[in-house]
């Protein structure tokens, strides 16, 4: 069986711990991490969302997503990779500090790529650029020549496509 | 109605309501406004324990003999880590628990305070749930959570962890029980059409055999009845693992014995060649399976398990039926009466003359001597000897426990609580006692060996405290047996750390904690010693002195395959394979 990536869409009671309890659970038995994202969805119903990139063929996927869904504040579970109907997007925060020629560049490939322009200064700019995350690698790569200092990347969000909620009761 | 509580009384005030009269404990600082409580009231027996892996126990052996959960308080830091053994071990096998630790106070936490750890992070990995009760108003809806979780689904231990100023802050108490949990859904019934297609896989197999399981155990008697009746509807042979034995009788004509790495050649050679599987709440465990990619190649495997994860985990299945076992059997007896099935499958005689051939090699027999008294001949006379009673058993862990299993022979279910999954060395006597506690008048005995013992034997002064008379049978070999065995396996007999140049004469030890000693190392005197050790009202310890060199088979070495068992005594020509060294 082939490894893939899958991204895991995980719906959680916001109780202390629960993050805890989930990456806990990657690192004890074994699984990766790629990618990791969390925060309250829903204030009034108390519940998160943990978005998780990992990878696995077939069986360790479905015996990944059994682990969470026996955790206690796991609501539920869905793979967002099976099929193509997910729509997945990254956010990064990318310092480039430079003058000259490179700072030029740095302003042209950021509007090519369609980034905004957050802080500026007469010596550097930060970049906000969000996609897929080829995207913003490819962006981040192509700002190292340019005077990268440093880049700050959300990890993945995701969602399915269509008018069906992801985690449907 | 409710009425005005602090934090202790109403953590006690649900044990009430949970129905719990019995709990195993060990004070503390930071548990003190409970044991305070507990003081002032009558409806819960608490039994102080010398160390607190004993209580947690202590608590899995009462659990494992009757069914309800164990209940264990301990107190904040060291109290807590020192629990933190039997917490994991109950839930590698299973075990309902419910263990309340004292934490300091909430303005403290975080602090690296006196005996302040991080309870709820320690234990996140070996319980099954925890809490950490910040607010005295979500006490009582946590402990009655605590409760379902632990009991229901698959069962488990579930950490309460309760700050000291919650334990002394007021709130009010309702005394609603909580049967329900919004995320938390463990499924019961199982899927009519998987059911339906293992029926089908079962009437018409050639070779069907029974797997089971602790599941089966922790499903209840009914469960075992309906074990008991459907392996009659279908004539199929039936196996267990460590952890199910009795509930199947070992006395039933269909028995094959425990399978596994210590288990009997009959059960091995037939799991390795069925055509159906039926895996009755067990779950594949690396002790079971032998080497996996050669595990049962010629069958089709039917798979019965309360928990989701365990489906496909080690070995991929054909039908897999998540729900609970003793509702699940229940339905395929209907559906295999309603189908008149007994009438059309094949039938089953050339599958048991297959077996019978097989038990004929006899793989649990062993050289008797009269000058010395072999460890298997120790237990055989045991059981003879106290068969008719009303015994249950626990063992230590290693070579005793094997041939604990292999040779005591168990016809209910609920008899035997050994440590199966995490193989915790000091869990016999502690069981013992918790077994005790819940059947006062019942003979409770603790298999051991001179090793295990050592690690829990303070728990004979909380035997002698409550006037608990377990009866302790050491295997004493001088050595510890099965990693002396394995280093002259597969570590070219070099025996490293496995003799002890100092054991304590147990008579005296047992003497000293006021509990009668007795030691026997003569075949012809053994009968009698256990006769003395039955006959006395009290806790004995009986120190028996065994051949020092035994192996405990058969065996299938690490990384072989099920039909590559090990039957005679040959251990030093065994080739073991690297892959194979490399495994526990």
């Amino acid at each position: 069986m082939q490894d893939n990536q899958h991204t895991l869409s995980i719906l959680v009671d916001n109780e202390a711990g629960v993050l805890a309890r989930v990456i806990g659970l990657f690192s004890a038995r074994g699984y990766n991490i790629e990618s990791l994202t969390v925060s309250e969805i829903d204030q009034a119903t108390n519940m998160s969302r943990i978005t998780v990139v990992t990878s696995g063929n077939e069986k360790i996927i479905t015996q990944i997503k059994q682990q969470i869904v026996r955790l206690v504040p796991v609501h539920s579970v869905v793979d967002l990779s099976l099929g193509e109907a997910s729509v997945e997007r990254e956010m990064a925060l990318v310092k480039v500090a430079g003058v000259g020629q490179k700072r030029v560049e740095a302003l042209r490939l950021a509007d090519a790529f369609r980034a905004h322009t957050v802080d500026a200064a007469v010596d550097s700019f930060i970049f906000e650029i969000t996609g897929r995350t080829d995207k913003v690698t490819q962006f981040i790569n192509l700002m190292k020549p340019l005077g990268l200092v440093e880049a700050s990347r959300t990890g993945i969000a995701a969602t399915s496509r269509g008018a069906e909620a992801v985690h449907a009761e | 109605m409710a009425i005005k509580a602090t934090g202790a009384e109403i953590i006690l005030n649900v044990l009430k309501d949970q129905g719990v009269d019995t709990l195993f404990g060990y004070p503390g600082g930071a548990v003190l406004p409970i044991y305070d409580a507990i003081y002032q009231q009558n409806h819960i027996n608490h039994y102080l324990v010398r160390h607190e892996q004993g209580a947690t126990h202590a608590a899995e052996g009462y659990a494992r003999s009757t069914g309800k959960v164990g209940c264990v308080l301990v107190t904040s830091g060291p109290g807590a880590t020192n629990a933190i053994t039997g917490i994991a071990d109950a839930l590698l096998d299973s075990i309902p628990m419910i263990v309340i630790t004292g934490q300091v106070g909430t303005p403290l936490i975080g602090t690296d305070a006196f005996q302040e750890a991080d309870i709820v992070g320690i234990t996140r990995s070996c319980s099954k749930h925890n809490y950490l009760v910040r607010n005295v108003e979500d006490l009582e809806r946590v402990m009655h959570e605590a409760f379902y979780i632990a009991s229901s689904g698959r069962p488990g231990p579930v950490v309460i962890d309760v700050p000291k100023d919650v334990q002394f802050a007021e709130y009010e108490y309702t005394g609603e029980l909580v049967n329900e949990h919004k995320t938390y859904k463990p499924i019961i019934d199982g899927a009519p059409d998987a059911i339906a297609e293992a029926i089908k896989l079962i009437k018409n197999a050639k070779k069907p055999i029974f797997y089971t399981g602790g599941g089966v155990i922790n499903s209840g008697p009914e469960a075992s009845e309906a074990l008991r009746e459907f392996v009659e509807l279908t004539g199929a042979p039936v196996t267990s693992t460590l952890m199910g034995l009795g509930a199947y009788p070992a006395s039933g004509d269909k028995w094959l014995n425990m399978l596994g790495m210590h288990g009997s050649y009959e059960a091995n050679m037939a799991m390795h060649d069925c055509d159906v599987m039926i895996c009755v709440g067990a779950r594949f465990d690396d002790r079971i399976t032998g080497r996996i990619d050669a595990f049962a190649p010629h069958c089709k495997k039917i798979h019965i398990d309360i928990d989701p994860s365990s489906i496909n985990k080690i070995i991929q299945v054909d039908v897999p039926i998540v729900g609970d076992v003793k509702s699940v059997l229940t339905d395929m007896i209907k559906l295999w009466k309603a189908g008149n099935c007994s009438k059309t499958q094949p039938s089953l005689k050339p599958w048991f003359k297959e077996i019978d051939a097989w038990r004929a090699r006899n793989s649990f027999a062993y050289n008797k001597t009269d000058d010395v008294i072999a460890p298997q001949y120790a237990i055989e006379r045991l059981y003879e000897l106290t068969k008719d009673q009303d015994t249950y058993i626990t063992t230590e862990v290693g070579q005793h426990q094997m041939w604990a299993a292999q040779h005591y022979k168990f016809d209910e279910p609920n008899r035997w609580m050994t440590s199966g999954g995490l193989g915790t060395m000091g869990y016999g006597l502690p069981a013992a006692l918790g077994v005790q506690v819940a059947h006062p008048d019942a003979l409770v005995i603790d298999i051991a060996g001179e090793g295990s013992i050592q690690m829990c034997m303070q728990e004979m002064a909380t035997a002698m405290q409550f006037g608990l008379p377990i009866k302790i049978f050491i295997l004493n070999n001088e050595r510890l047996g099965m990693v002396r065995q394995w280093q002259q396996l597969l570590h070219g007999e070099r025996y490293s750390a496995t003799y002890s140049e100092s054991i304590p004469d147990f008579v005296i030890m047992a003497q000293a904690f006021g509990c009668l000693g007795l030691r026997v190392s003569d075949p012809a005197k053994l009968d009698d010693t256990i006769k003395e050790m039955m006959a006395y009202n009290g806790p004995v310890l009986v120190d028996v002195e065994v051949e020092k060199h035994a192996n405990c088979l058969p065996m299938i070495p690490s990384g072989a395959v099920h039909n590559e068992m090990i039957l005679e005594d040959v251990l030093a020509d065994v080739e073991v394979s690297d892959a194979g060294k490399r495994l526990v």
